[in-house]
């Protein structure tokens, strides 16, 4: 093959500058990779890598600050929002972004979830919503659906003894303090475009201070599902979006 | 200029706060400090130096805007009592992890559990021996007076950049209640961003072209760089160990005997050498100032020349196991307390010395 393709008018794909060079992580098939990198083409295409700090979690996105080439933060379990508060009140010029799973945000972290949300901290909250512990070995989530077995309810989530799946971006739309709140996945080229627009909204609301912008994207695990990658993109589609559906919770004017 | 004030303890931290060019407090209500984001609001220093104030949902949600706000180079702090401070011993853990600058109050009140809203001392071994999890320490200022609640706030901060660790001010609530005058500093400027980024190239500050990302964060899976951290840690308190230890000596030049005290219950041992002296007793004080690093060395030295010495504390008896740790039972120590909010009186005290010490 010739090197002479390689020119800028045949160029479809490239690596965007603001993913660093490591080889993720993530299991293959898993939304945390794709979510990751559309997260950094809005800051690159932006013009904001400079001016942005990144909050890691603690779940399977605790290594996120090896795969942003922005200046991050790693946060304790469930409080990204509170780093995410006081950096983005010291450094009001800057782009600010927590990035975080369901254990992380809807359950050990709720309270800072929920007051992050209620104070109007202009910010973008990026949540991974894929029903499980990933990174502990696939435990049950405070999102995890009825029935639905893990390693922490291995006969399907019993709800009248464990409790019910935690619709926390329905509480959080519900909150003043938020201006942006919609339900995304991207497990299809289209929903990842989809997705996209949206994480570019959520970041481009942080210009008029306008409050939090909170993504959910529902994802899929597919190492702790204990299906195949495609089998739990099906699984997702049937089962996940059935709960929480797609789509604009809240667009403020 | 220098003014003096009549203030209470409390509002002499947040006085300092704003005075020093500190950039962010963040707390929630707890008595006995709630003076301390009280007079933070009332002053409004956002509307002064830009100082960022606010109150958070929870000690837990605080000190981990500390985290935030200390990862960008920026001087922030927080302050509670006692069961607050539990509640923050997780974030400090990550926080001396990181490596990242802060101050933390800590007006101590008697536990255990929700205990009393009075002032103790019990929250020694919390501060000095660890709290949270893992290997670290804080660099621990124990005011005695109202004048130092107000220096120890800049001089936390100073030590605390200086090695990249957590210092707290160990009080309690009578140093935090009590009113003595005050002199205040004049107004220092915010440190500006283009400082911090300079100063601090350790600190989040917006990724510079060319070069690599920062990254806060106390992770590292691989055990033998885990171990590295760890090494770096230690040789890190060393050294804060061998240049940072301060202390106070009264009437030791003669003294026989001596008592072991810090914050209010140095206040009460001043008395009782008095009252002690008067009675042809030769007794004189060593205020440690810092906690940890605590004074172990000049302890050693003053047990080869004394009969005994008495830790006084609002405990059941904590920092005499660091004063026995120092005097390796070269001397006759003992430990006089009382607890759960009762402050002891200085005819206590100085009983205390004569049954246990000199007659025991």
């Amino acid at each position: 093959m010739s090197k002479d393709i390689i020119k800028p008018e045949n160029l479809v794909y490239r690596r965007t500058p603001v993913l660093t060079k490591n080889t993720m992580h993530y299991c293959p098939g898993c939304g945390h990779g794709t979510t990751h990198r559309i997260v950094a083409e809005v800051i690159e295409e932006m013009g904001i890598q400079e001016q942005t700090i990144g909050i890691a979690p603690v779940g399977c996105a605790v290594l996120a600050y090896n795969y942003f080439e922005v200046d991050m933060q790693e946060a304790a379990h469930g409080r990204a929002p509170a780093l995410a508060t006081a950096v983005k009140r010291l450094k009001p010029d800057f782009f600010v972004f927590s990035y975080q799973g369901d254990g992380d945000l809807a359950a050990i972290g709720t309270a800072e979830t929920i007051h992050a949300c209620n104070r109007g901290e202009n910010i973008t909250m990026i949540f991974i919503n894929n029903g499980i512990y990933g990174m502990t070995g696939g435990q049950m989530a405070p999102t995890t659906l009825e029935d639905m077995k893990t390693a922490t309810s291995p006969y399907g989530r019993d709800i009248a003894m464990m409790g019910n799946p935690l619709k926390i971006t329905e509480i959080v739309a519900q909150l003043p303090g938020t201006c942006y709140v919609t339900r995304q996945a991207v497990y299809t080229p289209a929903l990842v475009r989809k997705c996209k627009r949206a994480i570019r909204q959520a970041f481009e609301n942080q210009k008029e201070n306008k409050g939090v912008s909170f993504v959910e994207v529902v994802s899929n695990c597919n190492s702790g599902w204990k299906m195949t990658p495609v089998a739990a993109n099906q699984w997702l589609e049937e089962n996940m979006l059935a709960f929480y559906p797609l789509g604009d919770l809240k667009v403020s004017k | 200029m220098k003014e003096l004030r009549l203030m209470k303890g409390n509002e002499a931290i947040a006085e300092a706060a704003i005075r020093y060019g500190v950039d962010g407090y963040f707390g929630y209500p707890i008595t006995p400090q709630s003076e301390i984001l009280e007079h933070l609001m009332a002053e409004e220093p956002y509307k002064k130096t830009g100082m960022v104030v606010l109150q958070a949902e929870s000690e837990v949600a605080s000190i981990n805007m500390v985290y935030g706000g200390a990862a960008c180079g920026k001087r922030v702090m927080t302050t509670s009592s006692s069961p607050g401070i539990s509640l923050m011993q997780e974030g400090l853990s990550y926080i001396a992890g990181a490596e990242l600058p802060c101050l933390v109050v800590n007006v101590v009140r008697g536990g255990p559990g929700l205990g009393t809203i009075q002032p103790s001392q019990a929250d020694y071994f919390q501060t000095t021996k660890g709290g949270g999890h893992g290997d670290y320490r804080l660099i621990t200022l124990a005011p005695a007076s109202v004048q130092e609640m107000y220096d120890f706030v800049g001089l936390g901060f100073d030590l605390a950049f200086k090695y990249r660790n957590p210092a707290m001010i160990l009080s309690d609530g009578v140093i935090g209640q009590v009113m003595e005058k005050v002199q205040i500093e004049d107004y220092k400027p915010r440190w500006t961003d283009e400082y911090i980024k300079k100063s601090f190239p350790w600190a989040t500050t917006g990724k510079n072209p060319g070069k690599p990302h920062i990254i806060i964060t106390s992770l590292e899976l691989d055990s033998e760089k885990q171990e590295k951290v760890n090494i770096h840690l230690q040789k890190k308190y060393k050294e804060c160990q061998e240049k940072e230890v301060r202390y106070e000596m009264i009437h030791c030049d003669d003294a026989e005997y001596i008592f072991v005290a810090y914050g209010s219950s140095a206040r009460i041992c001043q008395k009782a050498i008095q009252l002690g002296r008067e009675k042809g007793i030769k007794v004189g004080l060593l205020r440690p100032i810092t906690l940890w690093p605590f004074p172990s060395k000049i302890l050693g030295e003053l047990a080869g020349k004394v009969k005994g010495m008495l830790s006084v504390e609002m405990s059941a008896g904590q920092m005499v196991e660091d004063v026995l740790l120092a005097t390796k039972h070269k001397v006759k120590v003992d430990h006089f307390g009382r607890f759960g909010g009762i402050i002891p009186t200085p005819q206590e005290v100085l009983h205390a010395l004569e049954t246990k010490i000199i007659g025991g």
